[in-house]
């Protein structure tokens, strides 16, 4: 049997990517958590969208998010969406000081529509961002891979890590 | 190695100004610090904790939260300062009895010579009108790896219960 909270896979970028993939993911957990420490060759542009079985296509993510940074805070609703988004697509990416995430699959082999927590957490000394979204894949099919992806690349350094929980 | 395996652990039986994990060895990949804690002053319900690493308090600490209280959202932010200061998310004299606020600490990278994010949440529910529930990006501009974490609490000590667990988490 699995540990209750266990590293599946990690990818340290040797050389700056566009994207990150954990393919052929068991169905042996009950849910999944994928931790992201990244910085980007542009500050520009947004970073660290995730989707599943695929790169970010068709319209299956919806996500209400909370943000702040630093003054009002925001909270918004976007339906039909390729892929789930960090919390606050607004905020410029780090490419000197690292944007850290987190990612919370739930019941990612199940045969019902998949929930995704996720936060970000970006502070560079002067400004900021920090936010939580929650997310929904209208989708039946069994998740089997997650594809890490950015519209710059993501920075030599860049660290993925995806761990397995299981409750059972 | 396990995958996610206790430090340290410390659960107060008196009262106490500040606590200190040190010693924290370089093997793992990450950190988590889990806590619970509650002030003994003030007649509010709400406290600051603050956190510092490595006892280095120059002015390598900044910090963006976000806030709700039940009945307004907030965010703000504070740079350049010698501790970090996670907003409202343990509880003090002010609150119900024996209600403790919740909070993790998630250090990604710490034994790596970059600057340190950090990412923290917390909440401090206490069955009144003035209660917490706060997010919070943290930077701290240290190149060296993380040894040490120091946490107080906001113009008080921290009560007999309160309790800090500090986890490594490996990705090897």
């Amino acid at each position: 049997m699995p540990a209750t909270y266990e590293k599946i896979a990690t990818n340290t970028l040797g050389s700056a990517a566009s994207s990150i993939t954990f393919s052929s993911i068991p169905a042996t957990y009950t849910d999944l958590r994928i931790v992201l420490t990244a910085t980007y060759s542009a500050t520009t542009s947004s970073g660290g969208q995730l989707s599943f079985n695929g790169a970010p296509s068709g319209t299956l993510f919806s996500y209400t998010r909370l943000y702040g940074q630093g003054t009002s805070p925001t909270t918004s609703i976007n339906s039909n969406q390729p892929a789930i988004t960090p919390a606050d697509t607004s905020w410029t990416l780090g490419n000197t000081m690292p944007d850290f995430y987190t990612y919370d699959i739930f019941s990612y082999a199940g045969s019902t529509f998949k929930t995704v927590l996720t936060t970000n957490s970006q502070d560079y000394n002067g400004s900021g961002s920090t936010g939580i979204k929650v997310g929904l894949w209208r989708s039946t099919t069994a998740i089997t891979s997650c594809v890490l992806t950015a519209s710059v690349n993501f920075a030599t350094g860049t660290t993925a890590t995806l761990y397995g929980i299981l409750k059972a | 190695m396990a995958t996610y395996t206790l430090i340290n652990s410390n659960v107060l039986t008196s009262s106490a100004a500040s606590i200190t994990f040190s010693s924290i060895p370089a093997t793992y990949t990450d950190l988590v610090l889990k806590a619970s804690t509650r002030g003994d002053d003030g007649a509010v319900s709400y406290a600051d904790v603050f956190y510092w690493f490595n006892n280095d308090r120059g002015s390598k600490y900044s910090w963006t939260y976000l806030s709700g209280s039940g009945s307004a959202a907030s965010s703000s932010r504070n740079a350049a300062t010698t501790e970090i200061n996670m907003y409202r998310v343990g509880t003090r004299a002010g609150a119900t009895a024996n209600t403790f606020g919740s909070w993790e600490l998630y250090i990604p990278n710490y034994a790596g010579t970059t600057g340190k994010p950090v990412s923290t949440f917390g909440a401090s529910e206490n069955n009144t009108t003035a209660a917490y529930i706060t997010a919070e990006a943290d930077y701290i501009s240290l190149t060296s790896a993380i040894t040490r974490i120091d946490i107080g609490s906001y113009s008080s000590n921290f009560v007999s219960g309160s309790s800090f667990y500090l986890y490594g988490i490996s990705n090897a």
